[in-house]
This record gives structure tokens, C-alpha cells and sequence, in this order.
């Protein structure tokens, strides 16, 4: 018969009707499946019981595809078909390729299309296609575990991630035939496991130190949602380099030469790095370790590690961590004391020093009890059970933000920002724009993501036009620009003018994405250069409002120019030229002033017109009939 | 008139409800739905009934409602694995046929 689990009061599924739902987290190194039975969310093991899934999968010729730690074991002997990290992969374009080619060990093939492939003997394959096995295999593990379909998954993502990388890993989930519910940030998930959301607010800092990977992100809870105040960390940093600092400090104390003699004898580096590993692991425990491995043929080598000396050793990488932390708590404005929680993510956080340095740093014990490893798709899980319905008491959470500010390209080379960083998705935005010359008929509307104030310094995201506007003067068009994100934090923008009801539109999918550096560097420009940033805004302001004036005016004369004596039509033309050469320079001040000074000189001009317009609108009328 | 758990399925049960923080026991219950009729539930019990039956059994308490009870009576709550998957299954002496899939049952 099929197995059951027990549920919450009064809340018992009729036969088929049990929603199946589970949350996936795809890491950069390894990848989890996790579910909520009989109230308690856990990972999924496979056959032999283990439950993290090497995020690696192996093409061969014959076609056959391997995932996990089958084609881990393969990475050595087979280097360029076994593909490992394709995270680092995920929405980049292959202007990004560049920069990687040099640091993942693959071949790239050219292609017509924007996204990367991997050459393969099975192939040549993209990241999404790539991360779609592993999530299949997920998919798979989790069917045969829980004994049906599943209804949906809520899959993880770095809170760093932009709209290319979130929509990449979207499409590998449509690829592995997943509905998802939604995507979740990675640290809003590890906050989710420790029931942080039940709470009404508060500030919490996830410390994520995985193997290769660092993440501090501190998070505001209000009402239920959970808004990225930063992110920080460093994509080398880990408890690789945990290992490393044993395996070198091992090797000088065997007196072996590192670039002379083992860094040309890999067994021996794999020997000494495999010891290295297990020695860390045991003095998360013990007080000391003691190590013994061949180094060459003749003998043993065999020495004591205590755990002071390898706290002396890992230090500095520890310290590098704290530096983040502080740097995080300083860009969101809050106190290390403001902190109410702090969760620990990723193995190397089992490190008893490195919980210490943490606690230290907060003031308060970081919260450990869930295994570091699973904490976010166990968060996920419990997010999933929710979204598919199968708690009908408990309140649906919204939980997740835009990473980056949304707007668009206004004249003077500005960003419009409509919706801002950190709003609460998903949600709808509109803005009125209207047009800046006369008769104009069209209008592009190019789409960007960033903090910056110019467009040069923003992504740029999409572009379209809205065409067919009615002629008007400058100024009288509505037009409506609508920014709506769904809740993946995927964007549709659309733009109406309102009187003629023309209107076009643009689903965001861009091909390409951003980098967590290029984002996080993004994120540090918009506070470094904001003053220069509001300089040359006021700038491009001022030239805009200038070109406006030197416009109306240009149509102002041509039709009423004979108003004018010839003194005052060359005081007027004194005035212009002078803002035509403010407007070549870059003083915002001093094209201010022109304006103000052609301004004040035409009022005689301006006060004539509307003079005439108006007597021409009266003739053959009484003053009464306007009153 | 009894009800009984094997070891896994007491162990899983105090567990679970450690885990849920909460909670009396569990109540085990017959729902007349499902392609056979009947089908079993099992849910966490936080509140007794005026009229509801108490078992306990290895440290955990089952609670029955009186109406359930009659096609309940005998029965033994497992839990197992099948492959990956794992969970609590009903030895009911009471039941004489099941649908196909399982998860509905007649008496």
C-alpha cells in the first residue's frame, strides 16, 4: 500500500490528492533535494544514503549522461567532458567567456546565439542544459522518494543573482520538466529552516563559507518579508583553503620542498590534501589530530596537530570573513549589536573557530542546530509545502526582492529608475513620460537594471519602440511606461500613450548576465560615485533643460519673431548664444543661469505672444462669453 | 479491542513529534473516500475528544475516534521503506480489499 505521513490536524489529503512538493537547492559544488514529511523538513538520500549530489555531470560519445558522483569520479581522467561549477556559468554571454576561458577548464564553441557552449564529446551543451541534469536528477530522487509526482519545487538562488542568471536557471528547470513555484534566495531560504519568518521583524546575517565560496548577506524582516539590506563575500575564499594551510604547514614540517618536489608529484599533493581534509574534520571534534601519510616510498611520515596550531593557521582566512561582515554591516547601516540572528551556512562553518570568530564578531551565538550543509534546502522544502497548499492555516509569504533597481533611459543619457532595489516583488509599476519635440511620433524605450544615474554605468536590459504616437507639441503625449515583475523577479515592461491607446511591449529574457563581482562591484560604484553620479546628473538636467528652452524658442520666433523690435530680438539672440555655449561646457550652474537669463529677457516676448494668441482667440467676441 | 506500533514506527512517531515541538500523540482515523471506499489517515493530536479511545503503546499514545475504531481494531501502524521511499503503512486484520493503487481499502 502506499506509505503514509502524518499530517497536521484535521488536515489529511483524500487518496491522490497529496501534493508533492519539494525544494531544490543547485549549488555551485553540490545540489540538494529536500522535503516536508510528517512536519518535519529533511533532505533526500539516494540508494547508499547520501544526500548531497555532486553538482557535476559527464557527456560521453555514446550519448550517456552522468550526474553526481559518478561523474565526479571522472573529473581527473576525463577533464574536458566532465563539467563541474556551470553555476558560474549561469546567464552569461559570451562577451563574458573572456574572462572564464582561462579559469573553467573547458572548451567553448562558438555559436550564432549569445550563450556559451561547451564543447563535449556527447556535444556541445550550455550551462542550462547542464544544471537541467542535475536538477533532473533531483527530480528523480525525489519521485521515487516521496512515491508520485511532484506538483512543484521552489529552487534556490544566490541573492546576488540578476535577472539573466535567475531567468537561466528558470529555463533549466523547465528543461528538467519542474513547474516552479518560485525561485528563493539562498540566504532568505536559510533563514526560512530556523523559522526566522514566523517572527514580526528583525535583522539577520547569513554567514555562508562553503568549500571554494564566501557569502555574508544581512536580511530585514518586516511583515513577513524578507529585503536584502547587502551582500558581501569572496567567490575564493572556503574551507579549501582550510586544507591547504594543512597541507603546506604538513609539508614544511616534513621538510619537503612544495616547488621543487610534490608540486610536481600530484599522488603525493592528493595524498597529503586528502589528509589534510580529514585531519580539519577531525579537530572540529578533537583537541588534536594526529597525521600520518607516505611520502615517498621508504616511510611514513607522522606528526601531532592540535587545534590551536591549526586555529594559528586558518586565522587570516577567518579574519578575511569578519572583514566581509563588517564591510556588509556597514554598507546595510546596521550595528553588529542590531543583529538579532545569525545563521550559519556551509560545512566549513562546522569549524569550532570559526563559530567562535562569529560569535565574537555579532556578540551573540550563531544559530548551528540545522546541518549547515542542508539548511537551505530544507528552507526551500518548508517554502515549497506552503506554495503548494498543503498547510491551508498558514499564512502564503511573499518573501523575496529585487536585487537591483529597475528604469529607463530618459533624455540626457539618464536612468528613470521606476522600481527601486529592494522593493517587495511581485509588483507593478507605472510611470508618465511624455515626448520632447514637437510632432514626435515615436518613442524608444530602453530598459535597464543598476544604481548608477547613466545609462553607460547600467545594464542595459532591453529596448523597444512604441510607434504610431499622434503628432503633438512637445509636452502633451501621456505616455505610460509599466514595469511589472513576477514573482521570480522577472520583468515585462510595457509603454501606452494614453489618448491614441498605442502601445508595445517587451518580455525582459535577456541571454547574458552579470557576474556576483560585477554586481557587487555595481552595487559599490552607486555609493562611491553618488555625488559624482548627482554632478552629472544635474548636469545632463540642465542640458536637457536647455535644449528644451533653445527649442520652444527656435518655434516661438519662426512663428511670432515680427513681435519683436530689432534691439530686442538681438538681446534675445545674445542671451541664446550664450547658453549655446553654456551647454558645450559642463558647468550645471552656468547653464542655469543662461536659461534663467534668456528666460527673463523673452518675458516681454513670451507676455506679447499670449498677448496675440489670446486676441486671436477672442476676435469677433465679447470678454464676458470667458468669464 | 487494540492498537499497536512496531519499533520504527514508535520511533518515528516520537520524533517527529519531538521535532513538531507539540502535540499529545497521534490519531489514526478511517475517511470514507478513495476508489475503495475507505481510506486511512494519520495525523498529529493535540486535543482528546469526550468519546475518543486512548492506546499506548511503546511511549506513544494513539487516539481513535469511537467510529473509526470499528474498522480499525487489530490493526499494527508500521513504518517502512520501499526503495526511497518510506512511511507508515496499516496491517488492519478488519481490511478485505484494496484498489490497486493502494491508497483506499474496503472492509
Amino acid at each position: 500500500m502506499a506509505l503514509l505521513q502524518i499530517s497536521e490536524p484535521g488536515q489529511s489529503t483524500a487518496p491522490h490528492e497529496h501534493k508533492l512538493a519539494v525544494g531544490m537547492d543547485l549549488g555551485t559544488t553540490n545540489s540538494l533535494v529536500a522535503t516536508v514529511r510528517s512536519g518535519v523538513a529533511d533532505t533526500l538520500a539516494d540508494e547508499d544514503g547520501v544526500h548531497l549530489l555532486p553538482s557535476v555531470v559527464r557527456y560521453s560519445a555514446n550519448g550517456d549522461v552522468t550526474v553526481g558522483s559518478n561523474a565526479l569520479s571522472h573529473a581527473t581522467t576525463d577533464p574536458l567532458n566532465t563539467l563541474a561549477s556551470v553555476k558560474r556559468l549561469m546567464g552569461r554571454s559570451e562577451r563574458d567567456l573572456t574572462a572564464l576561458e582561462g579559469y573553467l577548464p573547458y572548451k567553448f564553441t562558438r555559436h550564432e546565439s549569445n550563450v556559451p557552449r561547451i564543447d563535449t564529446a556527447g556535444g556541445a551543451v550550455t550551462a542550462v542544459e547542464v544544471s537541467a541534469e542535475i536538477l533532473k536528477h533531483l527530480r528523480q530522487r525525489a519521485e521515487l522518494s516521496l512515491g508520485g509526482e511532484l506538483v512543484g519545487v521552489v529552487i534556490t538562488v544566490p541573492a546576488y543573482f540578476d535577472d539573466a542568471q535567475r531567468q537561466a536557471t528558470k529555463d533549466a528547470a523547465t528543461l528538467a520538466g519542474l513547474n516552479v513555484f518560485r525561485l528563493l534566495n539562498e540566504p532568505t531560504a536559510a533563514a526560512v529552516a530556523y523559522g526566522l519568518d514566523q517572527k514580526a521583524e528583525g535583522v539577520t546575517a547569513i554567514y555562508d563559507l562553503g568549500g571554494g565560496t564566501f557569502d555574508i548577506s544581512i536580511l530585514k524582516l518586516t511583515r513577513g518579508v524578507f529585503e536584502v539590506l547587502s551582500t558581501g563575500g569572496d567567490t575564493a575564499l572556503g574551507g579549501d583553503d582550510f586544507d591547504r594551510e594543512i597541507a603546506v604547514w604538513l609539508l614544511k614540517h616534513a621538510k619537503v620542498e612544495i616547488d621543487a618536489q610534490a608540486g610536481q608529484d600530484h599522488q603525493l599533493m592528493r595524498r597529503v590534501m586528502k589528509e589534510a581534509r580529514r585531519v580539519k574534520e577531525v579537530l572540529s571534534t578533537q583537541q588534536e589530530a594526529h597525521i600520518s601519510v607516505r611520502l615517498n616510498k621508504a616511510d611514513d611520515f607522522e606528526i601531532t596537530l592540535s587545534r590551536n596550531q591549526f586555529e594559528t593557521l586558518i586565522e587570516p582566512h577567518i579574519n578575511k570573513t569578519i572583514a566581509w561582515c563588517r564591510k556588509a554591516l556597514r554598507e546595510s547601516g546596521v550595528e553588529p549589536t542590531d543583529v538579532e540572528n545569525v545563521v550559519m551556512v556551509g560545512g566549513s562553518t562546522r569549524t569550532p573557530y570559526v563559530r567562535e570568530k562569529v560569535a565574537e564578531f555579532f556578540g551573540k551565538e550563531p544559530l548551528t542546530n540545522i546541518d549547515p550543509d542542508k539548511v537551505v534546502a530544507v528552507g526551500a522544502a518548508q517554502q515549497a509545502d506552503k506554495l503548494a497548499g498543503n498547510n491551508p492555516d498558514e499564512e502564503m509569504l511573499l518573501l523575496d526582492v529585487l536585487p537591483l533597481s529597475l528604469g529607463i533611459e530618459t533624455m540626457g543619457e539618464l536612468v528613470e529608475k521606476i522600481i527601486d532595489r529592494n522593493t517587495v516583488i511581485p509588483v507593478t509599476r507605472a510611470q508618465k513620460f511624455t515626448t520632447f519635440k514637437d510632432g514626435q511620433t515615436a518613442m524608444r524605450v530602453h530598459v535597464l537594471q543598476g544604481e548608477r544615474e547613466k545609462v553607460s554605468d547600467c545594464r542595459s536590459l532591453a529596448t523597444f519602440d512604441l510607434t504610431g504616437i499622434p503628432p503633438m507639441v512637445a509636452g502633451a503625449a501621456h505616455i505610460v511606461v509599466t514595469f511589472q515583475v513576477d514573482a521570480d523577479g522577472l520583468l515585462s515592461v510595457s509603454a501606452e500613450e494614453e489618448s491614441s491607446g498605442v502601445n508595445a511591449s517587451v518580455e525582459v529574457k535577456p541571454s547574458y548576465g552579470l557576474t556576483d563581482i560585477e554586481i557587487e562591484t555595481m552595487l559599490n560604484d552607486s555609493f562611491r560615485h553618488a555625488k559624482d553620479d548627482m554632478q552629472m546628473r544635474q548636469l545632463a538636467e540642465q542640458q536637457v533643460e536647455a535644449d528644451r528652452v533653445l527649442e520652444s524658442l527656435k518655434s516661438a520666433l519662426a512663428k511670432d519673431g515680427e513681435l519683436l523690435s530689432e534691439d530686442e530680438l538681438a538681446k534675445i539672440e545674445q542671451c541664446k548664444s550664450i547658453l549655446l555655449a553654456a551647454r558645450q561646457g559642463d558647468d550645471s550652474d552656468a547653464i542655469k543661469q543662461a536659461i534663467q537669463d534668456l528666460e527673463s529677457d523673452s518675458e516681454e516676448f513670451i507676455a506679447r505672444r499670449m498677448n496675440r494668441s489670446v486676441q486671436q482667440v477672442m476676435k469677433g467676441h465679447r470678454v464676458e462669453e470667458f468669464e | 479491542m487494540s492498537i499497536s506500533l512496531t519499533d520504527s514506527a514508535a520511533t518515528h512517531v516520537k520524533n517527529y513529534l519531538e521535532k513538531r515541538g507539540k502535540g499529545l500523540g497521534v490519531r489514526l482515523g478511517v475517511k470514507t473516500t478513495g476508489c475503495s471506499g475507505m481510506a486511512y489517515t494519520i495525523e498529529f493530536a493535540d486535543q482528546l475528544e469526550a468519546e475518543d479511545q486512548v492506546f499506548e503503546d511503546k511511549g506513544v499514545k494513539v487516539i481513535i475516534n469511537p467510529k473509526s475504531m470499528v474498522y480499525l481494531d487489530g490493526t499494527e501502524l508500521d513504518f517502512t521503506r520501499e526503495g526511497l521511499n518510506e512511511g507508515f503503512k496499516f496491517t488492519n486484520p478488519n481490511e478485505k480489499d484494496r484498489c490497486g493503487c493502494g491508497e483506499s481499502f474496503s472492509v
